[in-house]
Order: structure tokens, then sequence, then C-alpha cells
């Protein structure tokens, strides 16, 4: 049900704060209110003073009279280490009635290339797309804020018939390409497809008919002794998202990775066992440069977890498996990539094995520095930074919640061991920063070797308050005031996604259905 | 004006104007196609004040308005009131210019440079230039890409000092941040380089030229071997050593194989500009490593340029060249290791026999010919079968013969139906090669045993493939060794091959001429209106209809009619319809082609999709009468899908449905 008009039901809720921030929600009821707007174009109208959320509902015509109320939620906070303020929304009791409160978690986050923009994807195959204000406005904290753009609906969940399958509609990676005219590009993946978005202003729309007036209705034809060309007028700003390509039927396993080339025209995506390159322009047919199936399904031993090109080298792109290994390809040797250049692997520590070493040794996620020189990877436990020149050992290692290594055993009972975090450089390559369980998450100064835990919750951040630092300590430790036990954290409360600003210290925290933007307001010893 | 002819003329217009902002997007695309109307209607004074500046602005609208739009610009000078105002057109091809979608923006380019032409020199200053300079300086790249294509056909006519800004401006954009940029830079730069003067083409060019060619990006390196073909073509021989060659070189040892690749591809254009002494220094031993390149796309590549290349080397050293150099690479790719650089040198090999004459292919050549012919790969067979004719030519086909003959029965056979089909194509051409006796002796019983393939497919080319045998052998030679057996077919038990005769009959109708047709197939077509299968009966009728032609009056008139009308009055409806088709004379369906295919989904009951189809019981009932093969779904499902033998092929993968009254449901989308 794509053919959904986001409709602004509930009144602005002025806030406590100084800030006119509004939570509006969405609700569609498609077979009723299936206005004239062509299929797949969404549009959110922006209001002046007012940051209007509007959240599409899908619901299907099985359940078209039941409402739906969204459960997103998006705070956005100002954040240093030393004086943090935050903005919060407050949310209807009726989102605990929410039909499918899953389908509101954030499964994505991702700035565009300037940072102006900001792309989350969540479970039930929506885009939501922040758009940064200008600075210099007179509210005085309005600078840097990130308010709803735009939301459309990307995927939709289908079903394979020949496999009989079902594909999640759940958004898996997002990826800006880097802009090209006044408008913006993205795109936007589920397991299976790979969808080309168009996100694009209107301020002006055409008027004046021959044969019938603006209500539409038709003029008396005696009437019409001359011919009037339609005029173009000024009107409200309008944001239009529209599908540009489809890249479909590529992907026999779930695809989790897509990157865009720096030359382009070309971008990758990678599935379980396959990376294949596409030209953005051409949606039938794609190239497979790395395939890892083995002729028998059986002897199956890793599988590609993440994918990611070098930021300015068209030729080289790095691939993680479940093994722990990372692996660099030059697409200029050959065509089929399936001997690597460069083999990034940690030995062993055999003292160190145990029945869970293999699975806390995949790695979740891969990045290339900014600078094209380091590869950032993170694993279960830890999150490492390699060279591209060493391939030996990692650079560094960072543990990011090494008090977990006794409790590994429960966390496989709870499939938690299984999740995969995300992780981010910042602008000038000096901090990393991946997330954690009890909706902490974790920065580390490569400089300073500093780290700190911060915790992204409503109740703890107080809007525009300094984020405190947390600590966890092991069982049995002596405790300090305010530190929290291992046996205290909420697993399911786990910061998976992440993006920092790709020039200022502004991140974005996916914390299940929330979206927390912190932003450095003064010169800190951490930044 | 047309305001003043009244309202009755006045009506079709304004629901054209209307209609471009429709929200219809097919509307919208009627009507831009029809914006010349428009025009005409409003006069040239309101097209260039009031349609115009509406049109520029409407670049909001899908890709293929757009497209429409930026086409119909191009022809618009005289809508506008001719080449003096021809410059109101370019603000909304500006604006086209500057869309993201490829398409849209190349015609508004092409449109462009087919005004540009209409301008004066003059016009061409004021309004033209400064707009390509706009775009030349665009904030986004797509404008500025638009602009590279540009240069070229203003350079020529504007004067000196704009020249010179032009070149600037053009030396700019091949340094431009962005690779898409210089790619469309790269891609111009040959077509730049020939309006330029010959001093300015070594001075500005050539620099250019070297460094896109050490471009960081591999695509613009790329590009860069295009232009490199267009600029040796315009400097003088003794410039082409120090100015393009080590360009060159350096490209066909790029360390990025796209890029030798694109070498291997352009090898032709490449030899041909850089002429005969180059070709003998350089490109000989770039083309060496070229076919023993680590990629096997560049291999294939290269292989595929084999004929050519050798074809293009002065006369005088050819044969030795080919000797020493190309051949001993030649034998090792035979036997290379991946199938496409197989199959592509096995698709030009043959031709080297031309050049190398009689004595070198029987001793060089025919050992690969032959090794080839028995290769793994049906592909590598069929492509030496397929050239045959470059070597009879030379040696005469019986040296071949002997292994040619095992090939072809192998591939005849073989499992896969594509490839017994590509066989089939090549029978005509193999047997008119061979002779007839060799023909009749070895090669006949294949074609008939074709005739009862269980793929349609391949029953349909060899009815073909009769036809042509026929006409290459003669009517008297079918009486003899054909028609006899197809005509036993009909007694088949299998209703199918039953059919394949009354095809095969369509088919060679005409070729065997009236005497035969009337004598020999004429009663066994008739005798078949009795068949107990429906579908024979209403091919029956369709065959009538088809061989009447070929007929004479007389047999029409008693034998023919009286079974059409018998079968006009059949119980099956089909049959009635064919046959009373057959008696009005009138063609309705298309011959089966493979166009009419069609690719249907399965699907299950509930959510409604354009691809599917949606039959009533009553139609299901209907289709179970005629030639079902399988069906999926039944009455119980709100779509089913069946397999209709007639007149197409059914892959068991994906269903083929070839039942042309219900090709109109499949149209909905």
């Amino acid at each position: 049900m794509s053919l959904s008009w986001c409709v602004c039901l509930s009144s602005h809720v002025s806030l406590s704060l100084p800030h006119y921030s509004c939570l509006s929600l969405g609700v569609s009821v498609s077979p009723l209110m299936s206005l004239p707007l062509s299929l797949y174009t969404h549009v959110s109208l922006s209001l002046p003073l007012f940051s209007c959320f509007s959240l599409g509902v899908s619901v299907s015509p099985l359940m078209s009279l039941s409402l739906s109320l969204s459960s997103h939620v998006y705070l956005s906070v100002c954040l240093s280490l030393l004086s943090c303020l935050s903005l919060g929304v407050s949310v209807s009791p009726l989102m605990s009635l929410s039909l499918s409160p899953t389908a509101d978690i954030i499964s994505t986050v991702e700035f565009n290339h300037t940072g102006e923009l900001l792309a989350t994807g969540d479970k039930g195959g929506r885009v939501v797309i922040f758009q940064r204000e200008p600075e210099g406005k007179t509210e005085p904290f309005s600078q840097g804020e990130y308010n709803v753009y735009s939301t459309f609906q990307s995927h939709e969940p289908e079903f394979d018939y020949l496999k009989s399958l079902e594909i999640e509609e759940k958004i898996n990676k997002i990826r800006w390409l880097p802009q090209q005219n006044a408008a913006h590009f993205l795109l936007s993946t589920n397991d299976k497809t790979i969808k080309l978005w168009k996100v694009s202003e209107r301020d002006k729309r055409p008027e004046g008919y021959n044969l019938k007036d603006e209500e539409g209705r038709i003029k008396d034809i005696s009437t019409v002794t001359s011919l009037q060309v339609p005029v173009l007028m000024p009107m409200d700003l309008m944001v239009e998202v529209s599908p540009r390509r489809v890249f479909a039927n590529a992907h026999t396993y779930h695809v989790n990775s897509i990157s865009v080339n720096s030359d382009c025209e070309t971008y990758l995506s990678a599935d379980d066992l396959r990376i294949n390159l596409w030209h953005l322009g051409i949606t039938d047919r794609s190239f497979n440069i790395v395939d890892i199936k083995p002729a028998n399904m059986e002897d199956l031993t890793e599988v590609i977890t993440a994918a990611e090109f070098h930021p300015f080298h068209c030729n080289l792109f790095v691939y993680s498996s479940s093994k722990g290994t990372l692996r660099l390809c030059d697409m200029r040797e050959q065509a089929l990539c399936d001997k690597h250049s460069k083999l990034f692997e940690e030995p062993e520590d055999p003292s160190a094995r145990s029945f869970f070493s293999e699975i806390i040794s995949s790695v979740s996620d891969v990045k290339f520095s900014h600078s094209g020189r380091y590869l950032l990877t993170r694993d279960y436990l830890t999150a490492k930074v390699w060279d591209l020149n060493m391939e030996n050992k990692p650079l560094e290692t960072y543990q990011v919640h090494d008090y977990l290594r006794s409790k590994l055993c429960s966390l496989y009972e709870n499939d938690c061991i299984f999740d995969k975090f995300e992780c981010a450089w910042n602008g000038s390559d000096s901090v990393i920063m991946t997330g954690a369980y009890n909706n902490f998450f974790r920065m580390f100064d490569r400089n300073t070797k500093r780290d700190v835990t911060l915790e992204a919750s409503r109740e703890s951040s107080k809007p525009r308050a300094v984020l405190k630092p947390r600590r966890v300590c092991a069982a049995g430790s002596k405790r300090r005031k305010d530190d929290i036990s291992v046996d205290s954290l909420d697993f399911s409360k786990k910061i998976l996604h992440t993006a920092w600003h790709p020039a200022e210290n502004i991140i974005a925290i996916a914390a299940t259905n929330n979206l927390y933007i912190f932003q450095d307001k003064l010169n800190s010893e951490m930044h | 004006m047309a305001g003043a002819d009244g309202d009755d003329s006045l009506y079709p217009i304004a629901v054209l104007i209307d209609e471009l902002r429709n929200e219809d997007v097919q509307l919208r695309l009627n009507s831009i196609k029809k914006l010349s109307t428009i025009a005409l209607a409003l006069g040239v004074e309101r097209t260039r004040t009031e349609l115009l500046p509406f049109l520029t602005d409407t670049i909001y609208d899908e890709d293929e308005v757009l497209l429409a739009l930026a086409e119909q610009l191009g022809n618009f000078t005289m809508l506008v009131g001719g080449p003096e105002y021809v410059h109101c057109l370019l603000p909304p091809l500006e604006s086209l210019a500057t869309v993201e979608e490829t398409v849209v923006r190349d015609k508004a380019v092409e449109s462009l440079r087919k005004i540009s032409q209409e301008h004066s020199p003059v016009d061409l200053e004021v309004h033209f230039e400064p707009l390509v300079k706009r775009l030349a300086s665009g904030d986004w790249f797509t404008s500025r890409t638009s602009a590279c294509g540009l240069f070229s056909v203003c350079y020529p006519r504007v004067s000196s000092t704009v020249k010179a800004e032009i070149r600037q401006h053009f030396r700019t954009l091949c340094s431009d941040d962005t690779p898409m940029v210089r790619r469309a830079a790269a891609s111009k730069l040959g077509e730049f380089a020939k309006v330029l003067e010959l001093d300015y083409v070594k001075s500005d060019i050539i620099s250019l030229f070297t460094a896109l060619a050490s471009d960081e990006q591999d695509s613009v390196r790329l590009l860069a071997v295009e232009a490199c073909v267009s600029i040796a073509t315009l400097l003088p021989q003794e410039d082409l050593e120090t100015l393009v060659m080590p360009t060159l070189r350096q490209a066909a040892e790029d360390k990025s194989w796209r890029v030798r690749y694109m070498v291997a591809d352009k090898f032709s254009e490449l030899q041909k500009a850089v002429g005969p002494e180059i070709t003998k220094n350089d490109l000989v031993p770039a083309f060496q490593n070229l076919l023993k390149d680590c990629e096997a796309e560049v291999r294939a590549a290269a292989a595929n340029k084999v004929k050519e290349f050798c074809e293009n080397l002065p006369e005088d050293s050819r044969e030795q060249i080919i000797m020493t150099h190309i051949l001993p690479c030649v034998k090792e790719l035979v036997s290379d290791t991946n199938q496409h650089v197989k199959s592509a040198l096995a698709s030009v090999i043959m031709g080297l026999s031309t050049i190398l004459g009689k004595d070198n292919t029987v001793e060089h050549l025919l050992p690969l010919f032959l090794a080839q012919l028995k290769d793994e790969c049906p592909e590598v067979r069929l492509n030496i079968i397929s050239n045959l004719d470059c070597v009879n030519e030379v040696i005469g086909i019986r040296q071949l013969s002997q292994s040619l003959l095992p090939a072809i029965v192998e591939l005849a056979e073989d499992a896969k139906w594509r490839v017994r089909l590509a066989i089939i194509e090549y029978m005509p051409l193999l047997a008119g090669q061979l002779g007839v006796e060799f023909f009749d002796e070895k090669l006949n019983t294949l074609c008939m045993a074709w005739l009862i393939d269980h793929v349609y497919a391949i029953r349909e080319a060899a009815t073909c493939n009769l036809m042509k045998l026929v006409e290459k052998f003669g009517a008297e030679w079918a009486q003899n060794t054909i028609v006899p057996k197809v005509l036993g077919m009909a007694n088949d038990p299998n209703y199918l091959h039953r059919m394949t005769t009354l095809f095969c009959i369509n088919a060679l109708s005409e070729a065997c001429g009236q005497d035969i047709t009337t004598k020999q197939m004429l009663p066994v077509v008739l005798k078949m209106s009795n068949d107990q299968v429906a579908n024979v009966r209403f091919n029956v009728a369709k065959s009538l209809q088809k061989i009447g032609p070929v007929l004479d009056s007389n047999a029409l008139q008693s034998e023919v009619k009286p079974v059409l009308e018998k079968l006009a009055t059949d119980t099956d409806m089909d049959v009635k319809y064919f046959a009373q088709e057959a008696i009005s004379g009138k063609l309705v369906f298309p011959p089966p082609a493979a166009e009419t295919s069609l690719y249907v989904r399965f699907y299950r009951s509930g959510k409604p999709d354009d691809h599917a189809v949606f039959l009533s019981s009553s139609t299901v009932l209907s289709l179970a009468l005629h030639n079902v093969l399988w069906c999926w779904g039944g009455y119980g499902w709100d779509c089913i899908i069946v397999g209709l033998e007639w007149g197409g092929p059914v892959f068991p993968s994906n269903l083929v449905f070839f039942f042309p009254p219900l090709v109109q449901y499949f149209f909905l989308k």
C-alpha cells in the first residue's frame, strides 16, 4: 500500500521547551484516502517554525479501519561532554497499543556527504530524512537542529512464490549518492532489492486550465474563446520523493551492505556469499565480483558480513567475514575478485579459545577511514583499527564491553551474541564510536587513548544537558556511585546503528525506535 | 491566431494544453509529443512568450515526458519564428540539460547541437556561447557534463577570443573534481580535437589527453583510449611517436584490466589510426601481450580482433608477422581455460585462412580448427561451423568433413535444445557447402529426426530448415527425399507429429510448387480433417488457408471448399472459427513468433497483480479443450497458469503462453 498520504491529525503540541517541536501522528487509511497522487510520490509538508514529523503508517486492506499510531520518536539532543541540552518530545500513551511495534525499530542511520541530511530506515520499510536547520536563526538553540524533511515508504513486504519465502521490508542499509544537482539521491536496500530514490523540492505549480477552473469544474465550452497556457505560480515548498531505479533479482541471499564507488557511477551490494557490482544507470544486469559459495553448501564455513568501497581509490574494496578476517580486493587485477590482494587477520590466541571464540570474532561492520588509510572493524567484544599496510594484526584494539566475556553463555542463550553492532569514524578519523547494550555507546579517542561510555536514553539525558559518562563494573568489584553492575544491564536495549557527521561532531544514535542526535557544543577534551 | 477560428477548432488544442498538466503521465506525454500542434495554434509570438517559459520550468516531470520534450524542442525553430528567434529555445533546453537523468540530458544536448546550427554567427556568440559557459561553470556536475558536448559545435563558428575562452573552459572541465565531468570531457575529447586547429591540438589537447589517460579513476582512463583513436588520426605521422604513443603504450599495460580491455576492444581502430610503421613496431608486441593477458575478458576482446588485426597488417610483412608473432599466441588460446575466450577466437579464426593461403592453412590452421571442432564447449564448435564458408573458399570443405560430421552429429543431439536450435540454423549453410550427395548420405536423417524432437522450438526450426533446403536443392530433390517422409508422419500416433506434418506442408508448399502441393500434399491434409484431435483439425483449416494460393482453383473449389465447410460445422468452437476464417479468406492471427511469448507468474489468491491472469471457470473449461500441457491452480484459485502448446515452445521454468485470444489479459500492465 504505497499510496499513503500522510495526514497530520494531531494539532501541534507545543512543548515546555522554548522550541516549537511537534509530533504529529501520521495515519493513512489507504482505500478511503487515495488522493490523486501518483503512485509513489510521497509528499510531506514542512511548516515554517514548526518542525513537523509526519509519519506514514501503511495499513493493509484488511485492517483499513484500524488506526495505527507510529511510535517513532526522534529526539534531538545537543551534547557536549560538558554541557548537554536535549529537546525531548512527549509521546502519546497510545504508543503501547501500536499494531506493529517492531516496525518502528530503526535499522540504519546514515548522514549524507555534507551532513545536511540524515536518513534513517526502519523495520517497517520506511525511510525518514532529517534536514539540518540553517544556522543563524533567532532561536539560539535552533542551530544545527535536525528536523524531519521527508518520510516515505521505501520497501514493502513481499513474498517470493518460487521459494516460498517472505521478504521483509526492513531497510538494511541506506547510502547517499554524492549530490549531482539540486535533488538528493539515496540507495536503500532490504534483503533482496536495492532502490534508488530521488528527494527533490518543488516550489512552483502550474495554474490555469482552458476547459475547467482551478477547482476542476468544467467550464462551458462556449465561454472558451481563447487559449490559455498554464503559468507556474509559487507555492509552499513541497518535498517529493520518487523511485528512480529498482535493482532487483540479483541476490539469492540477504543483502547486508551497499557501497557507492568513488567513480560515482557504480556501486556494490553484498549478500552472505556474493558481492555484485552495479552501474547506477543499469538495472537489468550486475556483475558478480566475489563469490564465496562453495560447490557443496555443506562445506560452507564463512559468510560475508559487510563490504565497502575505498573512499577514493575506485578499484579497491574490502569485505569482512564471519571468521573475523578482512579481505582487500583490487578490481583492476581481474574481473572476478575471488583472489584477494590483502588478507587482514589476527592470529588466534590458543589460550583464549573457547566455544564462543568463532562467534565473537565475526566482524559485524567494516568502515574505511575518511583518509582511506585505516579500516575500522567491529566484532562482538572489540572495535579494531587496521592499517591498510599491516595485515598481520590490528593497529589498535579497543575493548567495547569486555565485562561481557564472562556472560557469553547467557548471551548465547538469548541470541544477543549474534547482534551486529556497527561502528563509525569521526570526521578527522581521530575518534571512533560504536554501540553497546543498555542504551550505552562508546567512544574511543585514538590519540589520547581515552574512552567514554555514554547513555542514550530519555530518562537520563535531560534536554540540552550534559551527558554523564557511565561506568559498568564487573560483578563483585568495588562500585562507585552511579556505576552499573553487569548483571543489571538491559540486553534488550541495544545500540546497533550509529552515524557520525562527516565533518562536525554531531552523532546520530539509533536506540530501538528512538533516534538521538547529539551535538558537541564546546570544544571538549574528547574531540 | 487560432482564437478567431471559433470554438470547434479551439477545443482539441485546449484539451492538449490542459493535458500538459494532467495527472496521467501518458496523457502528458501525448500532449508533449503534439507540442508542435499547440505551438502552431498559439502562433510564434505566444509560443515564445507563454509556452516556452512554462516549459522551462516543467523539469519536475517524469523522465519520459522530459525526454520527449527535449526531442521536440530540437525541431522547434520554425515554430518560434525561424532562425531569427531560435535562441528562445535555449532556456528550456538549458534547464533540461541539468536534470539528473542521463538520457534526458543527452537528448537535450543533442537538440542544442541541432539548433546551434540554426543560430547566426552573431546569435551564436550572443546567446549560445554564454549558455555553454553557464553550463560549464554550473554548480552541479550535471550541467558541466552537458557543457562538454556543446564545445565542439560552437567552436568553429566563433571569433578567436571566444575560441580561447572555450578552450580554457574545456581545460577546466578536464580537471574537474568529479569523475563524472572528467568522463564526459574524456569522451568528448576526440570530437573537440577534430574542430580545433592543429597547433592547438598539439599544444592543448595532447596535454589534456595525457592527463586524462593517467587519471586516478579507471573509468576516465578507459575513455581516453577512445579519444586516442581520433587524436591519432588528426596528427601527422611524425608526431605520433612522441605525442600519442607513450600514452597508448601505457594504456595497453595499464594496471586495470578494464583499460586494457578497452585497448583490445578498440585495437583495429587504433591500428588504422597510427599507421603501418607503428603497428609493426609497437602494436604487434602489444597485441601479443593482450592475447596473453591474465584477465579472460581482455583475452576474449583481443581474440575477437585477431582476424581484423591480421587483415590490416601491412601486406609486405603480413605473413611473416602472423606466422612468427600472432599464430603462436592463437595456438595457446585454442586451449584456453576460459570458454568465452575460446568461443571468441572460434568466431574469427576461420577468417585467417583467406589471409594465409592454402598451404599455411593446411599446415598450421587446420589442426587448430580440428581441435576446436572437438572442444568441450558447444559454443566453440558452433562458431567454427558457422564460419565454414571462409575455409571452404581456400582449401575446400573435404579436408574438414571427417571431423565435421561427428561434431555436427554431436551438436544435433546435444541435451540443450538451444544448442540443437543453433546447429539447425546452420544446416542450410552447411548443406550448401557440402553438396547434395554428402547431405543425403549423412545429414538428411538428422534433419528428419529434428521434426519429431520433443521441444516445439526445434520442430519449428526444423520445418523452416526444410523449406530453406528445398529452396537450395530444388523441388525435385524435395519430392524424392523429403516429401514422402513428411507425409508419412501424418499417420503417426502422436498428434504433435501429425501437426508437424501440417506445419511442414505450410512451409514447403510454396517452395515445392503447385504440382507437388496439389497432387501429394493436399490429399494428406484433407484426410487429416477427420482427425480425432481438435488441434489437428483446426490446423488443417489453417493449413488449407495457407496453401490455398498455391493450389489451382479447380482443386480449391472441388476439394478444399467442401472440407472447410464441413469443418465449419465442427463441434469444436475453435475448429469452427478457423474454418470460417479460412473460408472468408482473412488472416486472423499473426504467425507464431517468438515476440508473442509472454512470461506469466503464478500468484496465490489474495493480492491481484498486474502480471497475473484471471480466468473465469468457463475460460478454463474452454482451455481444457485445447492442448493444455499442464495446469497450475484450478477452479478454486483465482488465478491459474496453463501451458498450451500452440504456436510456441513451453519452457519448463518459465511458462510461455501462446494463446492469442487470451494475450489481451497480459497487457493489463
